[in-house]
């Protein structure tokens, strides 16, 4: 615990100096200081932090209280293994992060940005999130949750004069503090029930209206995690975001949403007393948030914007697991439940290393070349064959494909699902089978999202001539994107490993406790062993591939390898311009899946015998948003206006409302 | 002995692999009134292909050489999975048809990647194909998987291993009043024809590009990765096969269990001869369609034997 707080400790005093030198005049000197301090500060931070969680044993729990002088609530930080396990990508991705916005924003100009202010807010939002994963106290967790949620805000508004910029951070502003009205809503009833603001007074009370409880809680906590219908900030935040910092929203912060839905299982009364239908909601709502991300992805050009539909669906596939572990606990099936949460969790640390991955490539492919639009990109891995194949790394690894990490995840979960079909009554199997064969379908057109994502990107020949002569990136300025590449390798390789970290957070996710955790650790040990055997698959496939290689290469060792014109039906003066492009990739899945995904495709057919122009689009406008949030706040807006005819700027006409008020005031008092 | 036994079996299954793709090619070639190839024409090609040189497109990378090496060990592996001759796989373990399904996914996925990096827009297009269907054939598979495994865990078996849910259980099961599990052998068989790109929804042997699906990404490859390719292929078509003749050979005693998963599968490939002779390829939308009738045939299956 004590390097726990000392990692705090740094984080306020970089955030300190950083803020000191972001009231100086900006110069290049300032911002070059800066960019040296505030990813040094995080590196130190989340070193120590990460000395701190694995010091005093991973399974163990500790606490720190410390009474402040406010009236009401106290620094009471806990580190229990729930805890513990979502501050593991919180820290390697704060180092990773830094590190990488520290390479990318060396020859940021003085005129423009000051380094001092980002950085100061990079280092409170790692604050944010330390001490919201570690709050044991519900004034302190609202006030590290409100740092977590506006820090991001100056983040993601980096490049200020751009206008799509304005409007992400605006959008993001808007999402996090409804979110957070409904937080604030569900604390207050649960300070007014049990008396107390400390989470084990919460906790140890029965709450009445434990529904409504629930549903703040789902729909607080799930506007961060990016449940859909609030995950329309998500994909306006993530491209309008500095890479890294996108990286790190998307691979940490939106754990902390994960994060608060389970933790807050604690404060509903006895896991058995939860009623059936939360694990259905949240079953459903994980499947539809996956499935609608995943079409979403489909659909896009932009890579970042991509990435960002692809959170909202890994967030529903998390929330899904967590949906079966309480379908499982409210059965008494041990297996079922143990599986459920943990797949979620596992596949929590898996989606933070690729994205966190994915992300940082994409900042550098808009680095190197400008733009992250794929139709003007292509070409990308003979041209940076490193950052190609970290990227591919990323791309195989978050498809689910073994043998890297995601899979692991996915076969986790897709065993507490089978495991569910042993679930009395027919119903719950039938919904079962359904959720899984959304989760099939899901990872099925992820992978073909990924291969659309990778193969636009760095495949094929350059479709601009930007894109042909990219600014490269020197290799060692990569090296921190091995830290996440290593975790996808490593995590699937020594699965059985990887999944091992989530199994003393069982004992701890609160929903657990009523006597199944003995046959629940069962559950995780076999999994355990079955990991075994995929990871021993993996090893044996990686072998067999350098066996085969190795024999390509024998057997072409006097016969050579020439190279010759790719075949073009016999035409041989075609441009890049006449390779796929990803709207042509996509456009068969946008057709079958237009219906729900609201794509269109806008083709123009060159016409007559001499076709000229001809085109192929695939648009694919947030429904969610366009039909749903922006009528919405017009008519709040007009709303607004109409009220706006009480403020004319008059101080007599103001000095009657107040007058017209005490009289009703005082005629209600009467009365 | 057991494991003695299934290597016998896996190498003799690696030997015979490309032999199906033969005989298919004999039927057609029969149904069409020519003489037609000889049989062992798939192993003429690939020991030709093998010591060849390579002619590789300009300005590819790794992934173009890559993919077929992925897509055959990928397939291989798979392959080290199913239960072979009727003797379990000592690999096999609780639910590793999921890794099954997601090595097959792989090599699909490296193979679309090497022909994305070409960056022809033939190989563009089939790639795009191949991406998609492959992507909704996949929660079909798994749906077939399903309905075995419900009726497995209703008839009180914890079986989650494909050794224990295609080696002769589905005909027991059959036996034992469970009838819709024929309508599987309808739903793999669709699987089958798509997976290894075979008329009615793709042609292998079309002279237009423009119409193929898996043969229009593999246009570049040439010498030994082209070789792989057909192997892999191979490989994966009698995956396949194992995987419906699971469904239809009762459990029989050991030598009669091999003679008849090998008969079997010959018979599978001169079926897929016929629906190729007689059948004219799909129209490529009409194509998820044919998934979708899988799809919903398997979930119709799963739901009746929940209900049971």
């Amino acid at each position: 615990m004590d390097t726990f707080l000392l990692a705090l400790l740094v984080m306020v005093a970089g955030a300190l100096v950083t803020g000191l030198i972001a009231l100086r005049p900006v110069s290049a000197s300032t911002n070059r200081t800066a960019n040296l301090i505030g990813p040094g500060a995080a590196a130190v931070a989340c070193l120590l932090g990460l000395h701190g969680l694995f010091s005093g044993g991973w399974g163990s729990a500790e606490s720190f209280l410390l009474p402040w002088g406010l009236p009401f609530g106290a620094f009471a930080l806990g580190l229990d293994p729930l805890s513990r396990l979502f501050l593991l990508p919180v820290f390697v991705l704060g180092i990773t992060c830094g590190l990488s916005g520290c390479v990318s924003l060396r020859h940021s100009d003085p005129s423009e940005h000051n380094l001092g202010a980002h950085w100061l807010f990079y280092l409170l939002l790692l604050l944010g999130m330390t001490c919201v994963m570690t709050a044991r106290d519900a004034v302190f967790f609202m006030l590290a949750w409100e740092i977590m949620s506006l820090s991001p805000f100056f983040l993601i508004d980096f490049n200020d004069r751009d206008r799509l910029v304005q409007d992400a951070s605006w959008v993001y502003l808007v999402a996090a503090h409804l979110g957070a009205v409904l937080l604030i809503a569900f604390f207050a009833l649960l300070w007014q029930e049990s008396g107390s603001t400390f989470f084990s007074a919460m906790a140890a009370h029965h709450p009445a209206n434990a529904t409504a409880l629930f549903l703040l809680s789902l729909f607080g906590f799930g506007a961060k995690a990016g449940l859909v219908p609030l995950h329309v900030w998500l994909p306006e935040a993530h491209p309008a975001a500095p890479s890294h910092v996108s990286a790190l929203l998307s691979g940490a912060m939106l754990n902390a949403g994960l994060y608060g839905i389970i933790r807050s299982f604690d404060f509903f009364g006895p896991a058995t007393s939860m009623p059936v239908w939360w694990g259905w909601l949240l079953m459903a709502m994980g499947a539809i948030t996956a499935l609608m991300g995943i079409l979403k992805a489909l659909a896009q050009s932009h890579l970042k914007r991509l990435l960002a539909y692809s959170s909202v669906e890994n967030m529903g596939i998390m929330i899904m697991g967590a949906g079966i572990g309480l379908v499982g606990i409210h059965n008494g099936s041990a297996w079922t439940a143990a599986l459920g949460f943990s797949g979620c969790l596992f596949h929590m640390l898996n989606h933070s290393a690729f994205k966190g991955l994915l992300f940082l490539c994409a900042g550098e492919v808009l680095h190197a070349v400008g733009t992250v639009d794929m139709a003007r990109l292509g070409g990308l891995q003979k041209r940076m064959p490193f950052l190609g194949a970290l990227f591919a790394l990323g791309a195989a690894s978050i498809a689910c494909l073994p043998p890297f990490n995601g899979f692991a995840g996915e076969f986790v979960l897709s065993m507490s699902m089978i495991s569910s079909l042993k679930l009395p009554g027919l119903e719950q199997q039938i919904a079962m089978v359904a959720c899984m064969t959304a989760l099939m379908l899901t990872s099925g057109i992820s992978a073909a999202v990924y291969a659309k994502a990778y193969g636009m990107t760095f495949l094929g020949q350059p479709r601009t001539h930007f894109a042909a002569e990219p600014h490269v990136p020197e290799n060692r300025h990569l090296l921190p994107l091995c830290i996440p590449a290593a975790a996808c390798v490593l995590g699937g390789l020594f699965a059985p490993l990887a999944f091992s970290m989530v199994q003393p957070t069982l004992d701890f996710i609160p929903a657990m406790h009523e006597g199944v955790v003995e046959e629940a650790r069962l559950a995780i040990g076999q999994t355990e062993g079955l990991l075994r055997h995929i990871s021993l698959f993996g090893w044996a496939g990686i072998g067999l591939v350098l066996v085969l290689a190795l024999v390509r290469r024998v057997l072409l060792a006097r016969r050579g390898v020439k190279r010759g014109p790719v075949w073009g039906c016999g035409y041989q003066y075609g441009t890049s311009r006449i390779q796929y492009t990803p709207a042509s990739f996509v456009e068969p899945g946008a057709r079958i899946f237009g219906a729900v995904m609201g794509t269109r495709v806008r083709s123009v057919k060159g016409e007559g015998l001499f076709p000229a122009r001809a085109s192929l689009g695939v648009e694919a406008p947030d429904v969610v948003r366009g039909k749903g949030y922006t009528p919405l706040f017009q008519l709040m807006e007009r709303a607004c206006n109409a009220l706006k005819i009480v403020q004319n700027g008059l101080v007599n006409i103001y000095i009657l409302y107040i007058l017209i008020t005490l009289v009703a005031l005082l005629i209600w008092g009467v009365a | 002995m057991d494991l003695r036994l299934y290597l016998a079996h896996f190498v003799l299954a690696l030997v015979l692999a490309p032999l199906p793709l033969g005989i298919i090619a004999k039927v057609k070639a029969l149904f069409a009134g020519r003489h037609g190839k000889p049989l062992l024409q798939p192993y003429y090609d690939i020991i030709k292909l093998l010591r060849k040189g390579e002619v590789i497109g300009e300005g590819t990378t790794w992934v173009f050489l890559a993919g077929p090496v992925i897509a055959m060990a990928s397939a291989v592996a798979a392959l080290a999975l199913l239960p072979l001759g009727g003797v379990s796989s000592p690999f096999a373990f609780q639910g590793d048809f999921i890794l099954c399904a997601y090595l097959l996914g792989m090599g699909r996925f490296a193979t679309v990647l090497a022909a994305l990096d070409t960056g022809s827009p033939f190989e563009g297009m089939g790639a795009s194909r191949e991406a998609l269907f492959g992507a909704i054939a996949e929660p079909v598979l798994f749906l077939v998987f399903l309905a075995l495994i419900g009726t497995a865990s209703s008839l009180g078996e914890g079986a989650l291993s494909l050794s224990a849910l295609f080696n002769g259980f589905p005909v027991t099961a059959w036996m034992h009043g469970r009838p819709e599990l024929v309508l599987l052998i309808f739903v793999m068989g669709v699987l089958l024809l798509l997976e290894n790109c075979r008329i009615p929804v793709d042609d292998p042997t079309t002279h237009l590009e423009l119409t193929m699906i898996h043969e229009v990404m593999v246009l570049d490859h040439s010498g030994p990765n082209m070789a792989f390719i057909l192997y892999g292929s191979a490989v994966k078509l009698w995956i396949f096969s194992t995987l419906l003749i699971g469904l239809v050979i009762p459990p029989l005693p050991f030598p009669a269990q091999a003679a008849a998963s090998l008969a079997g599968t010959a018979c599978i490939a001169c079926l897929v001869g016929v629906v190729e002779s007689v059948m004219a390829r799909l129209r490529m939308h009409v194509v998820p369609a044919l998934v979708g009738l899988a799809g919903s045939v398997a979930a119709f299956v799963l739901i009746l034997t929940l209900v049971r």
